[in-house]
This record gives C-alpha cells, sequence and structure tokens, in this order.
C-alpha cells in the first residue's frame, strides 16, 4: 500500500496554490479521505501533489446577508471538515440540514479531516453531502488563477465522480442558503456497513402554512451515478395536507425514470426501492420538524 | 524527491528528511520508533492507526508524514505521565475492554477525544463515536462500558 512518489508543495497561500496548479498538471489535497486511499491503490497517481491544507483564507465559515441568496447565504470555504460542519453553531442554527447530513458521514476520523470542497470535488456518487447540497439548492464558488465563476450544484456535478472542474481551478467555498424560520429539514441514510458510504441517502426540506404543505426540496444520492432533486416527489407533496397518505404517494415517485446503479452493494433494484422508503422517512420526519 | 520535516511527537521535537509519500503511520512506526500505533487494514477502515494531530484523532495510516510538519503528534505512548496510565487507559485495563489488545492504541485515542468533545454521553453516542475503530475480540460492550466508567470517574 505505497502510493508512486509525488513531488510535494504545501502553499500558504490561495495566490500561490493557484499559481502551482496554473499549468492544470498538479493534484490537489485536502483531507486526503478519498485522494489518499485512491493513491494507494495506485488508481491515482499524480506526480505533483498541491497540500490546500495549509491555506487560511479557505477555512473560513461565516454568513452573508445579501448576495447569493434572497434571505442570506453561508459560505462555507472548501477547507471546512465534516466534523467543523457538523459541530458549528453557526451552520447548526442558519443551515441545520447541512450539520445533520455531516455528521453521518464515515466515522469521526474521517468527519476530522475530510472537507466539504473535497468531497464536492470528489462527486462520490455515495457521498451524502450532495444530497443535501441539492435540496438546499447550493451553490459552488470555483477560482482559477484569472478569474471566478459560480455554479448551482446541478451543473457543478456533471456524473459519478465527473464535475465542471477544470484541472487549474479549485473550489474555493460552497454557497448554501440561510434557512427560513420553520422549515423542516431531514437526512435519511441506508449506511453500506462496512464503509458508512449511502447505499442510498435522502435529504428533505419542508414547509407547512395553514395546514397545506407550501415547499418540498428532495435531495437523492447514492441511487443514480449523480445525485438529483426528486422533483417528482416535490411537486405530489406541494399543495397536500402532508398526510401518511400524501407522504407514501409521493415517495412512491421518487426514483421514476431514474437509471438506477447495480453493485456489489445492492441492486438497482433494492435501490430504487429503499430510495422510496428512505424518502418517506426523511418526509415524515422533516414534516415532523416543521412548523 | 524527499523533503524535511519537523514536529513534535508526545512533546518532543524530531525532524527527518522523508519522501512525500511515506504515510504517517509508517513514519512513527519504522523512522522514529512509536509501534504502539498498530497497521490493522492499511485501508482507511479499521482505526488500529489512530493517534492525535493537533488534538484531533485521525487515521495515521490515511495521512502522509509531510502533512504532519510543524504540528503536533501523540501517539498511544503519550498517555501516560511519571508511569501513572492515563484515566481512558486505566478504565480499559478494569473493565477488561481488551482481548488481544491490537484495536487498544486505536479505540483509547479515539474513546479520549470523544470524551473530550462529550464529557457525558449516552450508550448510543459512545457507539456512535467509535464507529472508525473495529475490534476482532470483545463484542464491544467493555469498551463501551470502559468509555462509561472513564466518564463516571472524571465527573465524580
Ligand atoms: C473510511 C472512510 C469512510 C467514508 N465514509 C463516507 C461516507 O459515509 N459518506 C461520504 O460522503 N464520504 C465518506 N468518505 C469520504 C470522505 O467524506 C472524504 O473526506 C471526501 O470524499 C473527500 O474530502 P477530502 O477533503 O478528504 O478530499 P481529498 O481526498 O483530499 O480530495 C478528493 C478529491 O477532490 C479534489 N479536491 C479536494 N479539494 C479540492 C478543492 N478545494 N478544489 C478542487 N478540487 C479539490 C482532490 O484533488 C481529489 O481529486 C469516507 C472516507 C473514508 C476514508
Ligand atoms: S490501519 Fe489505518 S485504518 Fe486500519
Ligand atoms: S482486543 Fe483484539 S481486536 Fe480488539
Amino acid at each position: 500500500m505505497i502510493p508512486q512518489n509525488f513531488e510535494y508543495s504545501a502553499p500558504t497561500s490561495l495566490k500561490e496554490a493557484l499559481a502551482l496548479i496554473a499549468k492544470g498538471d498538479a493534484k490537489v489535497l485536502a483531507g486526503g479521505m478519498s485522494l489518499i486511499p485512491l493513491m494507494k491503490l495506485r488508481l491515482a497517481a499524480p506526480e505533483h501533489v498541491v497540500d490546500l491544507s495549509r491555506i487560511a483564507d479557505l477555512k473560513s465559515v461565516h454568513e452573508d446577508g445579501k448576495g447569493e441568496f434572497p434571505g442570506g447565504a453561508l459560505h462555507l470555504g472548501a477547507l471546512a471538515t465534516h466534523f467543523e460542519i457538523e459541530s458549528s453553531a453557526l451552520v447548526r442554527s442558519k443551515c441545520p440540514l447541512l450539520a445533520e447530513v455531516a455528521s453521518n458521514i464515515g466515522d469521526v476520523q474521517v468527519r476530522n479531516v475530510g472537507t466539504i470542497g473535497g468531497s464536492t470535488a470528489h462527486a462520490d456518487p455515495a457521498a451524502d453531502y450532495p444530497a443535501g447540497l441539492m435540496a438546499l439548492e447550493a451553490k459552488v464558488h470555483l477560482t482559477t488563477a484569472k478569474g471566478e465563476r459560480t455554479l448551482p450544484i446541478d451543473q457543478f456535478i456533471v456524473d459519478a465522480l465527473s464535475t465542471a472542474l477544470k484541472p487549474n481551478e479549485l473550489v474555493r467555498e460552497i454557497i448554501v442558503p440561510v434557512e427560513t424560520r420553520g422549515t423542516g429539514f431531514s437526512y435519511q441514510k441506508l449506511a453500506q456497513p462496512a464503509s458508512g458510504f449511502a447505499v442510498v441517502g435522502v435529504a428533505a426540506r419542508v414547509r407547512k402554512s395553514a395546514g397545506k404543505v407550501t415547499f418540498v426540496r428532495v435531495g437523492v444520492t447514492g441511487l443514480a451515478g449523480k445525485a438529483f432533486r426528486a422533483t417528482r416527489v416535490e411537486k405530489l407533496l406541494e399543495g397536500t395536507s402532508g398526510s401518511a397518505a400524501d407522504i407514501q404517494k409521493a415517495a412512491a415517485q421518487a426514483a421514476e425514470g431514474v437509471d438506477a446503479n447495480t453493485d456489489l452493494h445492492a441492486s438497482a433494484d433494492y435501490r430504487r426501492q429503499m430510495t422510496k422508503v428512505f424518502t418517506a422517512r426523511a418526509l415524515t420526519q422533516a414534516l415532523s420538524r416543521a412548523d | 524527491m524527499t523533503r524535511k520535516i519537523t514536529l513534535k511527537i508526545n512533546g518532543k521535537s524530531y525532524s527527518h528528511e522523508v519522501e512525500p509519500r511515506l504515510l504517517l503511520i509508517h513514519y512513527l512506526r519504522e523512522v522514529v520508533g512509536f509501534t504502539g500505533p498498530h497497521i490493522g487494514c492499511e485501508t482507511s477502515i479499521c482505526g488500529a492507526c489512530t493517534v492525535e494531530l493537533d488534538g484531533k484523532a485521525v487515521k495515521s495510516c490515511t495521512m502522509f508524514a509531510v502533512q504532519a510538519d510543524g504540528r503536533n503528534v501523540t501517539t498511544i505512548e503519550g498517555l501516560a505521565t511519571d508511569g501513572r496510565l492515563h484515566p481512558m487507559q486505566e478504565a480499559f485495563w478494569n473493565e477488561h475492554a481488551l482481548q488481544c489488545g491490537f484495536c487498544t492504541p486505536g479505540m483509547i485515542m479515539t474513546s479520549k477525544e470523544l470524551l473530550e468533545r462529550s464529557p457525558h454521553p449516552t450508550d448510543d453516542e459512545i457507539r456512535h463515536g467509535l464507529e472508525g475503530n473495529l475490534c476482532r475480540c470483545t463484542g464491544y460492550q467493555h469498551i463501551v462500558n470502559a468509555v462509561r466508567a472513564a466518564a463516571a470517574k472524571a465527573g465524580a
């Protein structure tokens, strides 16, 4: 389990890091929780590794009153670890769904070093964050030595392990909305028992008003090559009273029209069935938390 | 292709020229000689290699030694002071929380962090906190008992 040797740089500023990757032939390292296992198996063998972990600029987690979302936004620096997000008082109060998703990732040693930027850039089809980021309609702020751009999460993630990221580009931060008061949320995951990765995972956000469900967002990971928003479920539940029967009827559509994954952990049919079950669980808990 | 690193391990400073690809666990065991952290799976799953990096539990088989440059590492060897066991070590001993002992250094490092973050955990929280550490011998119950006992003793 010894990786191929490589040249190692540990820049301390974003500018320096962007210059090091400008030619597009370096691989960046954040927490290493996906990259190092791949390097040990020699599925990845970069010649030059640029370690981002000493760049203070990429660690900030802060709120911004205006800008990306009408109700305000949380900016999560790419290097914010899963543990920092699960335990941050700011994230827990302003975007509790994201904290709940983070607390479900792997184990504590992985959460202590793995980062939101790394997980998003890696785009593992069984990763947890993508379900939450889809349900939150998050944005990804990208930067190169020459300029910046911001993409909706749905455009950033292209397919399994594939994103819109260019080789000379970094994820700078993930931007999520400050949650509207009264929004109920839930992340429900069927974890693969050995690795903890999601066989399927469903994130839900809901709002109610005068006995009616007024807003539903559902993000699904693990089922397909790419996490997605289950818009059929959202439309079916909106406008109902949110009864158990309404939830079942909407959740039954969660895997409709999706090209489901088969692997050694689960068949496509099993994943589809579990997606319906976990969608119903996520909606039920989210509705019970909404007021 | 080597690089000089300087770091503190168990309070003492060390400096070596290492290849960037050298994993922290191999550095600790083979270069410096701290063989307390064990290599179980080498694939980031079992937690036997767990050490503290700047106060946080990490799997040292999934980190390069160069990433620890300038930082503080604590291994199981660093827990006892003046020949007196750390309270978590003592609790593992008293509660019979080990059989072969292979997982124990990692279990203790993770359990220690768990109580630092959450001094009065429920049994569910203890089990959730130790998800990254596997034990092939004890069936876990005695380990949970040990962490609970260490928490009770610290609170007393
Ligand atoms: C035992 C184990 C269990 C796990 N269980 C889960 C789980 O249950 N759920 C889950 O979601 N994940 C799980 N993971 C994966 C984990 O969440 C990783 O931390 C995450 O996928 C990668 O983040 P990282 O910071 O470690 O990135 P790295 O491994 O450092 O990098 C991953 C990839 O992203 C690129 N990259 C990193 N940062 C940036 C950036 N800022 N800009 C551009 N590119 C970047 C790297 O070049 C690399 O290609 C597990 C990992 C392990 C080892
Ligand atoms: S040896 Fe590091 S996790 Fe098993
Ligand atoms: S005591 Fe033998 S592996 Fe845990």
